[in-house]
């Protein structure tokens, strides 16, 4: 994994920062205060967009230079044209999202890859949770069960077919444990967040990952 | 400001010479690269920012926009405010007198394009000494005049802002547009647009148009907040006439009387012709992408999600153009209760946006500007 300066990312942005090459369009949906897309203009020499319906984080975006498109990632996605994008991405949001088979397949349409970043719901500390009768709370998932807005939470097993269901390639997938370093044993149980980097296409026969 | 030489407009016509009234604000810096121009909409004009010392209530329209220290700084801005041709704020239209026959336009004043205009503001821009202006920016039809700048000019204008404005007027929009219209041509006093030989304005036509204009430009919801179904002095019976009764009346009634005694009914008529016609995507076979390739600014779109007169959706159809075009443009989506009218408000987040891009223009074109510190209050509300 490429190293990136001094810890400005999120530990999972920077991974999904490793895989975007220079001078790369980039479409970051859900992209909060701009830090990702500003990290790539800057470092990479990328250009591209943000999506954000917040007002507060649109202004954020804007405060440091990033063009974002106040838009409702749900609905606004049709505003992109097909293969705008090298890559769309979209870090920890596609668990608040309502229609999620929509937005994924919108990335398709969109970019010639996608990112995705989410929490992993079959975490270790999850399934314990459930053992002992409670609904899961970690830092990736620090809400109640009544007042979360993680609509669709998912395990990387769960995850995977999703993708696969969806006719979209996997390329490239990574796993961190909770405070941001990877995991390469077992990742189904001990990550804590999993990226995934897919583009649509049919699926490459089977290798046994 | 004159002009001697004649303007070829769109409709085939000549306008031999004219005259552009026009206000300033700020200091042209040496580099001549931090000019701001604001286009206006239908009833503005020049004067966009501030009072005049001898007329303090007159207060510019855009005043809570641009000023020292606001989101468009004239700290740091060299703003023009430029009052259109045809329009009856000082340059010349249809009341001006035409110089060969000393009579006035009146209806002989030729109708014009947002091209038309945005060409005879190109000359202003000449005589000024700017070749490039740091922003060029409108709401409504002034987002039209700006978003033409970015493709008549396009190496005239590093960042284009364009609120709460459309790529073209619906079937709807032209609709109330003629109600307008027909309301001031049908006036008895109209005299075919030469009622200045008569001493009279057309006062009744005028004042239903504005009437019109106002009902669109605000947002329902928001009316029937101010004016509910209220009867005017605090009543609980209906009069059974055909009086004013309703707070809503006499709004419409007295805004539309105060309008009518400024503006002139020739250039109501002109105006809201040049709104009907623009649609630059028309000579593209539709293609609002194709309309807008040759833009090379930087663009800042913003739209109210109460503003039924221009909607959103026609501010996303600008946003795709630009989109597909791979031109820099920031959205702003602003979920403003207030309607059309909303862009000439108050509201935090809208100038907090216009803050924020404009310290991005002033990084871009002029960093030589000194930083402007903002007024506290704009800061906290943005957070």
């Amino acid at each position: 994994m490429t190293r990136l300066t001094g810890g400005v990312l999120r530990p999972d942005l920077e991974q999904v920062a490793a895989w975007i090459g220079r001078d790369s369009r980039v479409l970051d949906l859900g992209c909060g205060d701009g830090a990702l897309l500003d990290w790539l203009a800057r470092e990479r020499h990328c250009s591209g967009y943000g999506v954000e319906i917040d007002d507060a984080q649109v202004l954020a975006c804007t405060s440091r230079g990033v063009d974002v498109i106040q838009q409702n990632i749900e609905q606004g996605l049709d505003m992109f044209g097909a293969n705008q994008f090298q890559f769309v991405v979209l870090s920890m949001a596609i668990m608040a999202t309502q229609h999620t088979e929509r937005v994924v397949r919108e990335m398709g349409r969109i970019g010639q890859e996608a990112i995705i970043s989410f929490p992993n719901f079959g975490h270790w500390r999850h399934l314990w949770s459930l053992a002992l009768g409670r609904m899961p709370m970690s830092r990736a998932l620090p809400f109640e069960w009544y007042n979360t807005p993680n609509l669709h939470l998912a395990t990387i097993l769960d995850f995977e077919n999703f993708l696969r269901a969806l006719g979209m390639t996997i390329v490239d997938a990574a796993f961190l444990d909770e405070r941001g370093r990877r995991v390469s044993i077992l990742p189904a149980k001990r990550a804590s967040t999993a990226i995934y980097r897919f583009r649509p296409g049919p699926t490459l026969p089977d290798i046994g990952a | 400001m004159s002009f001697e030489s004649p303007l070829a407009l769109a409709s085939g016509a000549t306008l031999r010479g004219y005259e552009l009234a026009y206000e300033t604000y700020g200091e042209l810096n040496p580099e001549r690269s931090n000019a701001v121009l604001i286009c206006h909409a239908l009833n503005a004009s020049h004067h966009v920012a501030g009072v005049y010392a001898d007329a303090p209530e007159l207060r510019g329209w855009w005043d809570n926009m641009v000023g020292p220290g606001k989101p468009v700084d004239t700290n740091r801005f060299f703003v023009i405010g430029v009052n259109n041709l045809g329009s009856c704020f000082g340059s010349t239209g249809p009341m001006t007198r035409d110089p060969l026959t000393g009579r006035r336009y009146g209806p002989d004043f030729p109708v014009l394009t947002v091209e038309d205009w945005v060409h005879s503001q190109a000359r202003l821009a000449d005589a000024l000494g700017i070749e490039r202006f740091a922003a060029v920016m409108g709401g409504s039809l002034g987002g039209m005049q700006a978003l033409a700048w970015s493709t008549l000019y396009a190496e005239r204008v590093a960042h284009c802002v364009v609120i709460a404005s459309t790529p073209q007027l619906s079937a709807q929009n032209i609709a109330f547009n003629e109600v307008a219209r027909r309301a001031i041509l049908t006036d008895p006093d109209f005299h075919d647009g030469r009622f200045y030989d008569y001493g009279v304005t057309p006062k009744r036509g005028l004042m239903v148009a504005r009437m019109i204009g106002h009902i669109t430009y605000q947002a329902g919801d928001a009316m029937a907040q101010k004016f509910g179904r209220e009867l005017i002095n605090q009543r609980e019976q209906y009069d059974y006439t055909f009086d004013i009764e309703f707070q809503i009346e006499r709004y419409l009634r007295y805004q539309s009387d105060k309008f009518s005694q400024y503006f002139d009914a020739n250039t109501y008529l002109l105006i809201t012709r040049v709104l009907d016609y623009f649609d630059p995507a028309a000579a593209f076979g539709g293609d609002l992408s194709a309309a807008t390739a040759a833009a090379t600014a930087d663009f800042l779109v913003i739209s109210f999600t109460s503003d039924w007169r221009f909607t959103s959706a026609r501010s996303r159809e600008i946003v795709q153009a630009l989109l597909a075009n791979r031109r820099r443009v920031t959205y702003g989506e602003i979920d403003a209760p207030h309607g059309h009218d909303a862009f000439l408000l108050d509201d935090a987040r809208y100038h907090a946006l216009v803050r924020a891009y404009f310290e991005r223009v002033a990084a871009r074109v002029a960093p030589s500007i000194p930083p402007a510190i903002p007024p506290r209050s704009a800061r906290g509300d943005s957070a």
